[in-house]
């Protein structure tokens, strides 16, 4: 975040220019002992998952945290029939769709919260705050009774819709944050400028605010990837049920194997898409837009 | 370009707290008014008043006659200089200054050729494709400088332009201002805090304290005829001396002896009933070394024996700072508080410290005593209790 505040950007450039003294070797071999440790503690469960999935199926139980036999047999399992490629279709619009109507509405939301005054602003926040707080599996009973009474169970919208219910107040609280820190003078400028309220917003503020919507995007679109209580209550079939829901429903060659090495596989499969997510935005996120508005 | 006449303007924020109190004030057109006062004193809330930035609590803002408090900032063609420049950080400099042209939708080749000119005037044409980052401050005030120009606006507002540049940038685009303000003939009304600025770029100066109008005239008239203690102490650096005195017919009672008071001076006194206990002002250059005074000169004024503590010198000029007696508690109380608003480092009164201000010649070491001589015709004097201006 200290890319995006103006004074905190002095900061951070300071802490780049500035010379280091250089740390003692005791200190040195702490901290990178530290560091390995924690590194490893995280990345491990990971590795599993990789190495499962690229066991074949037959060494899945060996015992070995590594691949003696490597394999696609995992992945080419997953990826015949549909049982899983619709799945990830559903997963993928789902997110999308659910990502960018919950970002756009956030996006004038957070807008308001941070710069206008009205009535009931109090009351906006708490309420979101309030939804973000509730306890899914509380709604989750009420939600499947009104969507099969609405026709919406079993369907993208069924999912979507509640998905920007519980993404929102998570977007605007994290926008809002955002937009606080772009300079009030920018508004005012671009007000003696002639700018319409509107005008303000999408020439002035909005393109300031591209890295909190990145950084706010992937918020959403992991919170939807990743859900599952909603997924595999709200849905009944592939017209709609996401992948780690249908994860779930696995089976394995026969009613007797476990489908362990099926699980590991698309596991890794559905972790690429948000580490190609990551991937992009990072960048915006790091970048200071506003580095250069005001005097640093 | 415009007349702005403001008409008992006050802004009363919903906390009960008045950020400017009744204030009237008309502004030529084409003329150059600085608001300049301690922070707090009000001065950019009346900026942002008039740029419709805040609404008007009270009272009437006139732009060529016509009232303009409910008109938007968009419409009342006005353009700002803020403090931190406020560029839009991803546009280049050219868009930056092409930005208020697109909103008003002018045609492209006239955006183009107002840019062009504008950057011309500022010297800001190599570097119209870079971005405000990559600028360095001078060169962002410059650019915030172009967005303001290429309006043609009725007015420019400038809220503390040059407070964010080093010392010598500020002298620089000091005169560049003053340059492009002459050459525009655009009404300004520029915001400041520091009397230096005021004093070199207004054609009049208005000084609020506590959203309080406290003068308006040219920075020579607020020099010489100051109109109360604030005014004296805020305006003239170094600031004027203060130290209490006694009235008695046509002598003055001071630690430095008895003045005896020039004739005109005493008339217009006993016309004011003016009442016994005053405070004194001397601005420093009214004090001389008295080795290098002579004749008539010299029966102008009194002489004093002091021991400068410090001596600064700066080449043309020798600033000498000397101890006086510690005048009574009781008397003090008014120059105080204005010590207090006004923040000056040394803050007259609050310590007994006076800054004489002497030729580069004079003889004077620190630590040893020496004669000083001051101009009696010069002295300011002062109500004790409510601080305005005597005799003048």
């Amino acid at each position: 975040m200290t890319a995006i505040a103006a004074p905190g950007t002095k900061t951070a450039r300071h802490a780049r220019t500035a010379t280091q003294p250089t740390m003692p070797t005791g200190q040195k071999v702490r901290w990178g002992t530290a560091n390995t440790i924690t590194i490893a503690w995280t990345l491990f469960p990971i590795w599993w998952l990789i190495a499962l999935a690229f066991k074949a199926p037959a060494t899945l139980n060996d015992g070995s945290f590594w691949p003696n036999q490597w394999s696609w047999s995992n992945f080419s399992g997953i990826f015949h029939g549909t049982a899983f490629v619709k799945p990830l279709l559903n997963s993928i619009g789902i997110g999308v769709i659910s990502t960018v109507i919950s970002v756009v509405l956030a996006t004038m939301a957070a807008y308001a919260i941070a710069r206008l005054k009205f009535p009931g602003k109090s009351l906006l926040i708490g309420v979101s705050l309030l939804i973000a707080m509730f306890p899914l599996i509380s709604l989750v009973n009420p939600l499947f009774n009104i969507e099969r009474v609405l026709g919406l169970f079993d369907t993208w919208p069924g999912l979507i819709i509640p998905y920007l219910a519980f993404s929102l107040p998570l977007a605007i609280y994290t926008l809002s944050a955002f937009f606080r820190e772009i300079p009030w003078d920018l508004e005012k400028a671009a007000k003696v400028d002639g700018a319409s309220q509107r005008q303000i917003f999408t020439n002035v503020i909005a393109p300031l605010a591209l890295p909190g919507i990145a950084t706010t995007s992937i918020l959403v679109f992991m919170f939807c990837w990743n859900e599952f209580l909603l997924a595999i209550s709200l849905t009944s079939t592939n017209a709609a049920r996401t992948a780690p829901a249908a994860m779930g429903f696995f089976t394995g060659v026969s009613q007797f194997t476990f489908p362990i090495g099926s699980i590991a596989a698309a596991a890794v499969i559905i972790t690429i898409p948000i580490v190609i997510f990551v991937m992009i935005f990072q960048r915006r996120i790091v970048a200071g837009l506003t580095a250069g508005a005001v005097k640093g | 370009m415009a007349t702005i006449s403001l008409e008992h303007v006050s802004k009363r924020y919903p906390d009960g707290t008045e950020a400017v109190k009744d204030l009237n004030l008309d502004i030529a057109n084409g003329e150059f008014i600085v608001f300049v006062g301690p922070s707090g004193c009000g001065k950019s809330t009346a900026l942002n008043m008039i740029a419709g930035l805040e609404d008007i609590s009270d009272g009437a803002l006139r732009m060529n006659t016509k009232v303009v408090n409910q008109l938007s900032p968009k419409d009342r063609d006005i353009a700002m200089v803020f403090q931190t420049y406020a560029l839009y950080p991803h546009m280049t400099v050219r868009q930056n200054m092409a930005f208020p042209l697109k909103i008003a939708h002018m045609p492209q080749d006239e955006i183009d050729r107002r840019v062009k000119e504008a950057a011309e005037l500022l010297e800001l044409t190599e570097h119209l494709d870079r971005k405000p980052a990559n600028l360095s401050g001078g060169q962002r005030q410059r650019v915030a400088m172009g967005r303001a120009i290429v309006r043609n606006p009725q007015a420019f507002l400038m809220d503390e332009p040059l407070s964010n540049l080093d010392a010598k940038l500020r002298v620089q685009m000091r005169t560049m201002i003053s340059r492009l303000q002459q050459r525009l003939k655009v009404t300004t009304i520029y915001v400041t805090h520091d009397q230096t600025e005021a004093m070199t770029l207004g054609d009049r100066i208005l000084v609020l304290r506590l959203g309080v109008k406290q003068q308006v005239g040219s920075p020579q008239e607020l020099y010489d005829y100051p109109a109360n203690l604030f005014v004296a102490g805020f305006i003239g650096s170094p600031a004027m001396n203060f130290m209490p005195g006694q009235l008695a017919d046509s002598v003055l009672k001071w630690p430095f002896g008895d003045v005896r008071l020039p004739a005109e001076t005493v008339r217009r006194l006993e016309q004011e009933k003016a009442p016994r206990d005053v405070i004194v002002g001397i601005r420093p250059e009214d004090f001389e070394d008295a080795a290098l005074v002579e004749g008539a000169k010299r029966e102008q004024g009194t002489t004093i024996s002091v021991k400068p503590d410090v001596l600064e010198s700066l080449g043309s000029e020798v600033f000498a700072y000397f101890p006086v007696p510690r005048a009574e508690a009781g008397q003090m109380e008014e120059l105080q508080r204005v010590a207090a608003e006004v923040g000056t480092g040394d803050a007259p009164g609050s310590e007994s410290t006076f800054v004489a201000r002497l030729s580069p010649i004079t003889t004077a070491r620190e630590g040893v005593a020496f004669t000083l001589w001051l101009n009696t015709h010069k002295l300011h004097l002062f109500d004790a209790q409510n601080g305005k201006a005597l005799g003048r």
